[in-house]
């Protein structure tokens, strides 16, 4: 009696995370924990917010700040999407940082680019060289983005008839330099992304934006940060402590899955919220004040 | 998992050329940093130490300006003085009329003499120091070890002497007025022919300087015209980016509207903020020890990182500038007076980081 009685109290003493992440999994239907185990990622707090199955067309925004970058989200949903169990696709349109740049941080997280981009599983547009932009030759904001489309149009469809890829990721870093590109005009951008929106729907693709949520916060009236968080299924928000800085912990993350589909049919959003810390390899997702 | 195991390329670790194992930079005015990246100095040590080395070649270097003092000019004036005794070639913008004015007032590198005399001198301190101050101790070490090396990476410039002629006579200096661009595309052709010549030095890299100060001055026509001005940022970025150069713009905030402000910052790879200390104030001079020498506040809000998704903290952001015997800039960790409001001699005197942080009068 007495060894039951021990066994039942440590149970009960397990840390409080461990008994929040299992409530998680009853709370998830059968087929996205069919979809997780199929991936057989590692799982952590980050790709279980997201609702780990990578089928359907889904917008992904990703907000940041100058305090606190987001770019490691973009990092790790880029790796997830080029992970070798799957044959997705990936278009990457770069406005920030050279293909260089990613190489080498996604190297040390175990994903190669370079090999990705050679065996037709990425194709980056490196929005930095100028030829891009076309300027010189008279074209508008306008015809350059009606031409970005065109590119990625042609890539997505490409990619579906060619070895019947399942799943294609529109990745865009990032936004704001987007609207820089495109002289301010904002309406045109919106609608280069909600024409982005609808491959979601047609091809079943997802998107993936990076924009800077502080850039707005200053405009009254209904911005592209507004239009955008209206659009996004899932919106992830990367914010600095309110208590400053810290080595252990780089800032906190708050997900919002909207449009989830219940059960009687209706639709809820969840919100969750925890803590990060940004490795060379990994990030670490932990509630506050769990961290081991 | 592909792990490059077909190509025979390096991994992603890259080899640390730190200054324990090379006695002498193959390259003056150059070293390598982490990630694979160069660096160049900002022409102020502490300003190198607090940035990890000094400023990554690529990177993009924004100042924001306080309206009320020119500290921004300290810093542009020993950023450029450091390009010219290493012979990197050096265009810089400003709204004056003419810019070569200022060129005139760029500092000369301390004489050796007296920075013998400035060793000796912590060395002496150094007895009077209390223990647990030892992070100090290990910092001077290194640094001193390699004071006496010929081309030194990062000088210490004199703010009261002019730099000498003979650094002028480089043919790669090119100073522009923004004021006569009635817009800035004309100016970046320029920016983007200097890059190019930099880079063609048979082969050898050296290492490029960008210096635009007051980018968003009244005095220029394109001024209310806020894209532009962002595009002409962005479109520097992105050239300084593939080239072999640094690039440092200085703008003051209250000029330009909220959001301009907050995307030049998100241009930024390092973004560091001037401010003006009042004189004279009392409830300052009772909050930080060593008040009487400051002559501004210096934060640094990001560091270029490159090649790597982790971000730089640094153990402190504030700092305050100094000139050390009115001659040669110094940024020190803020030191919070002692409560009882003793007045004494400041524990910190020589870029060290032994102090506690700031209380919340300032908002930064």
């Amino acid at each position: 009696m007495l060894l039951l009685k021990s066994k039942t109290l440590i149970e009960k003493s397990k840390p409080p995370n461990y008994c929040i992440i299992n409530y998680q999994r009853n709370q998830r239907n059968y087929h996205s924990i069919r979809a997780v185990m199929a991936n057989a990622l590692p799982s952590n707090l980050l790709d279980e917010s997201l609702g780990g199955s990578s089928g359907g067309g889904r917008m992904i925004l990703v907000e940041d700040c100058v305090e606190t970058s987001g770019a490691f989200v973009v990092h790790h949903l880029l790796k997830r999407a080029l992970n070798s169990h799957s044959s997705d696709a990936v278009v990457f349109l770069s406005f920030s940082h050279p293909l260089s740049h990613y190489d080498r941080v996604l190297r040390k997280m175990g994903c190669n680019l370079s090999v990705q981009r050679d065996n037709k599983r990425l194709l980056f547009l490196d929005m930095l060289a100028l030829d891009h932009l076309d300027r010189n030759r008279g074209k508008t904001s306008e015809d350059i983005l009606i031409a970005l489309y065109g590119e990625i149009q042609k890539a997505v469809e490409i990619s579906r008839s060619h070895e019947a890829r399942h799943h294609i990721t529109v990745v865009i870093d990032d936004v704001s330099l987007m609207e820089v590109d495109a002289n301010g005009s904002s309406d045109l951008v919106l609608d280069f992304l909600r024409y982005c929106c609808s491959l979601t729907a047609q091809f079943g693709c997802s998107l993936i934006a990076l924009n800077h949520g502080d850039v707005y916060s200053t405009v009254d009236q209904p911005n592209l940060l507004l239009q955008l968080e209206y659009l996004a299924d899932i919106v992830i928000k990367i914010e600095p402590l309110a208590t400053g800085l810290a080595k252990d912990v780089h800032g906190q993350l708050t997900v919002t899955n909207r449009n989830l589909r219940v059960d009687s049919g209706k639709s809820r959003s969840r919100i969750h919220n925890f803590q990060f810390r940004i490795k060379d390899n990994s990030v670490e997702y932990f509630y506050p004040g769990s961290k081991t | 998992m592909v792990m490059a195991a077909n190509k025979p390329r390096s991994g992603s670790f890259s080899r640390n050329f730190g200054a324990a194992s090379s006695s002498v930079p193959s390259i003056p005015g150059l070293k390598h940093g982490p990630n694979g990246t160069m660096l160049l100095s900002s022409g102020i040590p502490d300003l190198d130490k607090i940035l990890g080395g000094g400023l990554a070649l690529g990177s993009l270097v924004v100042v924001t300006e306080d309206p009320e003092a020119p500290h921004h000019m300290l810093l542009l004036r020993n950023f450029m003085s450091q390009g010219l005794v290493h012979r990197q070639p050096l265009i810089y913008a400003s709204p004056a009329s003419d810019p070569r004015g200022f060129l005139g007032t760029l500092p000369s590198p301390m004489v050796s003499k007296d920075e013998k005399s400035r060793v000796h001198e912590t060395e002496q301190e150094k007895g009077l120091r209390i223990a647990w101050q030892y992070k100090k101790y290990i910092g001077e070490h290194t640094s001193e070890s390699h004071r006496g090396g010929k081309s030194e990476y990062c000088n210490d410039f004199d703010l009261r002497k002019p730099l000498e002629r003979h650094f002028f006579s480089g043919k790669q200096i090119d100073c522009v007025s923004l004021k006569e661009s009635a817009d800035l595309g004309a100016f970046h052709e320029r920016c983007s022919s200097f890059l190019s010549q930099a880079n063609q030095n048979n082969g050898n890299i050296t290492g490029g300087r960008i210096a635009i100060q007051s980018l968003c001055s009244p005095q220029c026509e394109y001024s209310n015209r806020e894209w532009e001005m962002l595009s002409f940022v962005r479109s520097l970025k992105s050239v300084v980016r593939l080239s072999n150069a640094v690039a440092v713009v200085t703008f003051s905030p209250s000029l330009v509207s909220t959001t301009f402000s907050i995307r030049l910052q998100h241009l930024a790879d390092t973004l560091v903020s001037v401010k003006a200390i009042p004189d004279e104030d009392k409830e300052l001079a009772k909050l930080l020890t060593g008040y009487q020498d400051m002559v501004g506040l210096l934060s640094v809000h990001k560091v270029a990182r490159f090649n790597t998704q982790v971000p730089a903290i640094l153990e402190t952001t504030t700092f305050s500038m100094k000139l050390q015997k009115r001659r040669s800039l110094v940024l020190e960790c803020i030191n919070q007076a002692p409560v009882d409001g003793a007045t004494g001699s400041s524990y910190g005197s020589s870029g060290s980081c032994s102090g506690s942080s700031k209380t919340g009068s300032f908002d930064f």
